[in-house]
């Protein structure tokens, strides 16, 4: 575990690239950091689009069969006299959660910092494979268009959920829906070949190209989860691919995969879904983990507390995973038995997830708090994962399960992992390395008030879904109205939509700030958190190529406060002290050059 | 406006409320000890001139301390859990006494099958009634789940009762009613344009009640 790949700078050219056109150096890219923006740019639009689906679903839910301000300029087929369609609100549904979770929250930390950060922070001048990486963005960006355009199609885009249960996402006779449903297919596919090219990259390159000096044990947290979301994704998207393909067969050839009336298995749809899906949800929240980490310490200005646990944390809740598919099937006529069984690794995953959070409460313990924008929205994540983490265990336990299964219960626990999780961090990781990537800061007054405003209207929306979900209140119900039972706490829908209007408008903070400083901004020092990670040995923006000659690594990344730095409070790991002896690089692997 | 789970109608929500609540508060222990944490960590380790943090790597005392506490707590609530669990859904669990009824979902309704005066599913006296479900109080009752279609979920809240209709195949699920009255029975999973008008009526009788209804459907009443 202590080898040190030798990072070889012959392999990429050395870091006097020539000059390049507009074209090759923005669009058709093979520069890590490019690619990264690349993906950020695309995914923050997916984000506002799938802001916009929700907050559709909102005013449906809160205020059903009135008018929808602005609902005019949608067809007939969706929305009749500004009032939504019960069809059109189950695609409201279905299409908010396939964009945020396949074109906005997964390229966003993995597609933007997978690719951003993995070089920069182990000292390497681009990925393994760049003209590989180049496809995953292209193939990410044409899986999304393939997307988008099922709401132009005939009959519109998929009503199955995003979780495109069959029978009713493999019969259109049942669904009522035709190109749509290919094109959801068919857009997962490229977007799982996106992924796996990417993920084979992110694992080479932190496998081979690391630094001399960065051993296993000295790489940052940040670049470890994003190392074992990447072995994830190489194993989980191609079974979601498999299972689309047959979806799709079942769809257009009538193979009946799904379909009993056939001698298809109903069945094997959901437990090909979710042994992709449990892992996609770990997919989704690691690397946030990972960022926050590194967030934390530096805006605590100590070591993480308990490294090494840490990262097998991470490795643990990688492994246990692949074994928990089946909470989402308690319901589903599986062998009770079965259940007990996922219950109980289920709620094994709390182990790993405590020493997380407890871990980051001692970093924080003892240190000196810098409150700057990214450690703000780090301690957010760590406050607000709790919650979700805690509130999944109530759904763990099977009989507790039964009542609260497919209600709003479990989107409030969804929402308070990948939005409160998952959402904060990235607003963490943005503004953390947004001069790393343009050379300018963005502003520190605007991202406090979007972070304060952020975490109170997003509590207001989501919390009180829990109490929605214990009263009963169904999931991806078109009216909730229409149920005697559900009629007394509608003053409570009413109140969640005005609160995720809020939460939408605080949004734009944000996005202005972050457009605004891309020409207005601070100029960026060339380490302005004083942090002691790699990338900030170079300029900002790093250059293509990043360093000139392979960099030496000296240290693991968390030294804030160590004894040796003297009068400052951290100690990067490129800095070279008297007493420190170069690393040597190991020996090339035989058949390399 | 409820703040809790709907008003117990059947034997099962006695141990799931119970457990909700003994969740409820184990959770609410570690969220109070995360959260107040957290806030007192912010308010007193905040930097200010001349501060400078403690170094350090970690405590391997306190990191077993808490892996063990909650992966014990998880193993105890994982046992607990499980004795109910296979109470409310093991096949074995339904009580040899029950009731026996069809129940077939449909996109979108509820179509009942009941044992006419015979009480014995499955012979020529049997009745169906779209979208409404009678039942006796006190009386186990195990409702034979089938789909024609898409997979469905029947879901009566009062009773604590959840299972998925999946076509391809038969799930008993089992239940007993303590609260005569009226209900509603929603379907949970999403199963097209017309998932949220899944709505059936579910009453429960006292027997007596029950038996002049069936008689009153046998002799081919209305619904």
């Amino acid at each position: 575990m202590t080898s040190v790949a030798h990072a070889r700078p012959e392999a990429h050219g050395d870091a006097h690239h020539a000059p390049m056109s507009f074209w090759r150096k923005y669009i058709f890219s093979t520069d890590h950091k490019i690619i990264g923006i690349q993906f950020l740019f695309v995914s923050l639009f997916f984000l506002l689009v799938g802001g916009l689906l929700a907050m559709q679903i909102r005013w449906q839910l809160g205020f059903p069969g009135k008018p929808m301000p602005g609902g005019g300029i949608l067809p007939e087929t969706m929305v009749v006299n500004g009032v939504i369609l019960p069809e059109y609100y189950v695609q409201l549904v279905s299409m908010h959660g396939t964009f945020m979770v396949f074109f906005a929250i997964m390229p966003l930390l993995v597609g933007v910092y997978a690719n951003f950060l993995i070089p920069l922070k182990i000292g390497t001048h681009d990925m393994a494979f760049p003209r590989i990486n180049m496809a995953s963005f292209w193939l990410a960006l044409l899986a999304g268009l393939i997307m988008t355009a099922s709401f132009f199609v005939p009959n519109g885009p998929i009503r199955s959920g995003w979780t495109n249960y069959a029978p009713l996402a493999a019969r259109p006779d049942l669904s009522g829906v035709t190109v749509g449903q290919m094109l959801w297919c068919v857009s997962i596919v490229v977007l799982g070949l996106s992924s796996v090219l990417g993920s084979l990259n992110y694992i080479t390159t932190v496998i081979n190209l690391r630094a001399p000096g960065m051993t296993w044990f000295r790489m940052p947290l940040s670049v470890w989860a994003l190392f074992i979301t990447a072995i994830l994704g190489v194993l989980a998207l191609p079974v979601l691919q498999g299972a689309a393909i047959m979806l799709l067969f079942d769809n257009v050839l009538g193979t009946h995969f799904f379909d009993p009336v056939a001698g298809g298995q109903a069945l094997l749809w959901q437990h090909l879904f979710w042994f992709f899906g449990h892992p996609e949800v770990y997919i989704l929240i690691l690397p946030a983990m990972g960022m926050v980490s590194d967030i934390i310490a530096n805006g605590s200005r100590k070591p993480i507390f308990g490294y090494h646990s840490m990262v097998f944390a991470i490795i643990g809740i990688a492994f246990l995973g692949w074994i928990v598919w089946g909470h989402h099937m308690f319901m589903s006529g599986m062998n009770p038995t079965l259940g007990s069984t996922f219950m109980v690794s289920t709620l094994l995953i709390a182990v790993p997830s405590a020493i997380k959070v407890f871990n980051w409460m001692g970093t924080m313990w003892r240190g000196n708090l810098r409150f700057h924008v990214p450690m703000l929205n780090a301690i957010g994540f760590v406050s607000m994962f709790t919650i979700g983490g805690l509130s999944g265990i109530f759904m763990a336990a099977t009989p507790v399960d039964i009542p609260l299964h497919d209600t709003q219960f479990i989107v409030a626990h969804i929402h308070y992992v990948l939005f409160g999780g998952s959402l904060f961090a990235l607003f963490a990781a943005m503004t953390y390395w947004y001069p790393k990537m343009f050379g300018r800061l963005m502003s520190e007054p605007l991202g406090k008030i979007h972070f304060v405003l952020t975490f109170i209207f997003y509590n207001l929306t989501f919390f009180p879904m829990h109490i929605i979900g214990m009263g009963g209140q169904m999931r991806r119900i078109y009216d909730p109205t229409i149920y005697t039972f559900l009629k007394p706490q509608q003053p409570l829908n009413v109140f969640i939509s005005y609160a995720a209007f809020a939460l939408f408008a605080t949004q734009f903070l944000f996005a202005f700030n972050f457009l605004w400083s891309l020409k207005f901004g601070k100029k960026a020092p060339q380490n302005p958190w004083e942090d002691n990670g790699m990338e900030w040995s170079l300029p900002n923006p790093a250059p293509h190529g990043n360093w000139e000659k392979t960099p030496n690594v000296y240290r693991g990344p968390y030294e804030f406060s160590a004894p040796e730095a003297g009068d400052k409070d951290y100690l990067p790991q490129y800095l070279k002290l008297p007493t420190d002896r170069d690393p040597v690089p190991a020996p090339l692997p035989a058949g390399g050059h | 406006m409820r703040w809790w789970l709907p008003d117990a109608g059947s034997t099962f929500a006695g141990p799931i409320d119970t457990l909700f609540l003994a969740i409820l508060i184990i959770t609410g222990i570690a969220l109070v000890i995360v959260e107040v944490g957290l806030i007192t960590f912010v308010i007193r380790y905040r930097a200010r001139p001349g501060r400078k943090a403690f170094y350090t790597h970690g405590s391997t005392r306190a990191e077993v301390i808490w892996t063990a506490i909650p992966a014990v707590t998880m193993v105890a609530l994982g046992l607990i859990s499980n004795h109910y669990w296979v109470l409310i859904k093991d096949k074995k669990s339904v009580p040899p006494n029950a009731y026996h009824l069809g129940v077939h979902a449909k996109q979108f309704e509820w179509q009942v099958t009941y044992p006419g005066p015979d009480g014995k599913l499955g012979t020529a006296d049997d009745f169906t009634v779209r979208n409404q479900l009678h039942v006796i109080v006190n009386q186990p009752f195990a409702v034979e789940l089938s789909s024609e279609d898409v997979v469905h979920s029947f879901f009566v809240p009062e009773w604590r009762l959840k299972q998925d209709a999946v076509p391809g195949m038969q799930i008993t699920a089992w239940f007993e009613a303590t609260k005569t009255g009226e209900f509603e029975l929603g379907c949970a999973e999403l199963c097209g344009m017309g998932h949220y008008k899944m709505r059936a009526r579910v009453f429960v009788h006292t027997p007596d009640e029950y038996k002049a209804w069936v008689a009153q459907q046998a002799a081919g009443g209305t619904e």
